[in-house]
């Protein structure tokens, strides 16, 4: 259709469009230009929120061409580039192995057509309150590799997510990799999630880690990000104490899709079941 | 690093269903405007244009992909593959499409382009889907005609036809 100019209909907001080949380009252009830039990693979150113009960068910097991102690699931790997608992740032969944790969580992220282009470290910087990613790196005491024209740091996740959307990433520095502590001997990790359909952003969704001597529990889709506990092996009533406090010192929200006692509610019942089946 | 300008047409050139194809735009142009609009490929459908409906599913590279989540500037030397492209060989159907009309899997046709394409990649990855299988990857597409059944029919009776036709 022509539009009224006689050119074309487009819906996103007018851009420079810059693709880089190496990381170091990359940080040169997020040191010049900070706040008007955002990074375009898989697109999956930013060009919805640029065809809805809730976004409107003057640059967009193209990351996934970038040598050296696509890489995953498994030392200590398993530590994902930039620029691996998410259905990439899914499919590695050893996943289940290093981290079922990752291996039962990625399966719920959006669909097979979405997860074949969205990024891991993409989703985690977005850091949408419901997401699967953030939560699974929350739970496992993960960490965010930072870079920036000035060098590297590397933040765990309870620093890295701030809120709602909001990360302590600044604007000049890239996600570079993320990293997955592997699963430990002995150490047991589940997931569960509650969502209208399968595909669609968790209303709740929990992810455990237990070892003989301790249970971690992380809770997304209920506050502004991620939250974690740590808990002895609690069982029987101290666990259903623990999960109600849980659920009450939460900033649960009322949305369409759920209210913030069903919230709660969701958090006591499958932290229940998920605990249960981890613990047994 | 390759930059192209805001508000300025550059020129930007794929291999679109196995020809070289190239066209003009702003870097804010979407994949699926630009394959309507400049390639005059409208086989690829727009809907909801934030990734919901699926409508605008194509390959790129071998993947599927969200034309309307795709700039045409990403697509610049990819490999783009559009239901234009889904043929037996001979200009005819392709067995999915022959079998998609076989199981009434399609009526307005509106969301057909996109799941097509997306089967074409599920198969590759899952050549021995089961029913729950192929309805998680359906979850990706919305139809508002057939109620699916016909969809997960067809998709299934390819699914064992190929099979059996990689071990003859
Ligand atoms: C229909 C649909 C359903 C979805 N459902 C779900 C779901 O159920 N669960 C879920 O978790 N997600 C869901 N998503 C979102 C999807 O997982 C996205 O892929 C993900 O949130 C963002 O990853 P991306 O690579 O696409 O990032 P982009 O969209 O490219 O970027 C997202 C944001 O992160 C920034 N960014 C990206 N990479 C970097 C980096 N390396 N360094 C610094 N900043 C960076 C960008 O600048 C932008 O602000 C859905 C998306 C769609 C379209
Ligand atoms: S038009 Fe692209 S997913 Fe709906
Ligand atoms: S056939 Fe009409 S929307 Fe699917």
């Amino acid at each position: 259709m022509d539009g009224a100019d006689g050119g074309w209909c487009v819906k996103p907001p007018v851009f420079d469009y810059l693709r880089v080949d190496t990381v170091d380009e990359a940080v040169e252009l997020l040191a010049k230009y900070g706040e008007d830039a955002r990074v375009l990693a898989g697109g999956q979150s930013l060009l919805p929120m640029l065809n809805m113009r809730l976004a409107q960068p003057r640059v967009l910097i193209d990351i996934t061409r970038c040598a050296g991102l696509d890489r995953i690699s498994a030392g200590g931790a398993l530590e994902v580039g930039a620029a691996v997608t998410q259905a990439a992740l899914e499919r590695r032969g050893t996943l289940q192995a290093e981290s079922p944790l990752l291996a039962r969580a990625l399966p719920h992220i959006s669909h097979f057509q979405v997860r074949s282009r969205g990024t891991v470290c993409g989703s985690i910087a977005h850091a949408e309150p419901s997401a699967e990613l953030p939560l699974v790196l929350a739970a496992l005491n993960g960490s965010v590799s930072l870079r920036s024209r000035k060098g590297r740091r590397e933040l765990g996740a309870g620093a890295f997510f701030t809120g709602m959307l909001a990360t302590a990433r600044r604007a000049d520095e890239l996600v570079e990799a993320v990293r997955f502590p592997l699963a430990g001997q002995g150490e047991r990790q589940g997931f569960s999630e509650f969502s209208l359909r399968h595909g669609d952003f968790a209303v709740v969704a929990l992810a455990a880690s237990v070892t003989p001597a301790r249970i971690r529990l992380a809770v997304g889709g209920v506050d502004d990000r991620p939250r974690v506990v740590e808990w002895p092996r609690l069982s029987g009533s101290a666990l259903d104490d623990g999960l109600n406090e849980l659920a009450w010192s939460l900033d649960a929200r009322n949305d369409p899709h759920a209210s913030a006692r069903q919230r709660r509610q969701l958090v006591r019942r499958l932290g229940r079941e998920l605990i249960g089946v981890l613990c047994a | 690093m390759k930059r192209y300008v805001a508000g300025e047409k550059h020129a930007v050139a794929f291999t679109l269903n196995g020809r070289e194809r190239q066209g003009w735009c702003e870097p804010r142009m979407l994949l699926s405007d630009f394959l309507r609009q400049q390639l005059g490929a409208t086989g690829t459908h727009v809907g909801c244009e934030h990734g919901v409906c699926g409508a605008c599913t194509v390959l790129i590279n071998d993947e599927p992909a969200r034309a309307c989540l795709t700039l045409a500037v990403q697509a610049e030397g990819a490999r783009v593959d559009t239901v234009e492209g889904l043929h037996d060989g001979a200009g005819g159907l392709n067995d999915l499409q022959q079998a998609f009309r076989r199981h009434h899997a399609l009526q307005c046709g509106f969301c057909t382009s996109g799941i097509l394409m997306s089967c074409e990649a599920f198969l590759r990855h899952t050549p021995c889907p089961d029913e729950k299988q192929v309805r998680e990857m359906l979850s990706g597409h919305l139809c508002r005609c057939t109620g699916y059944a016909g969809i997960v029919k067809a998709i299934l009776e390819v699914a064992a036809s190929r099979r059996e036709a990689s071990h003859a």
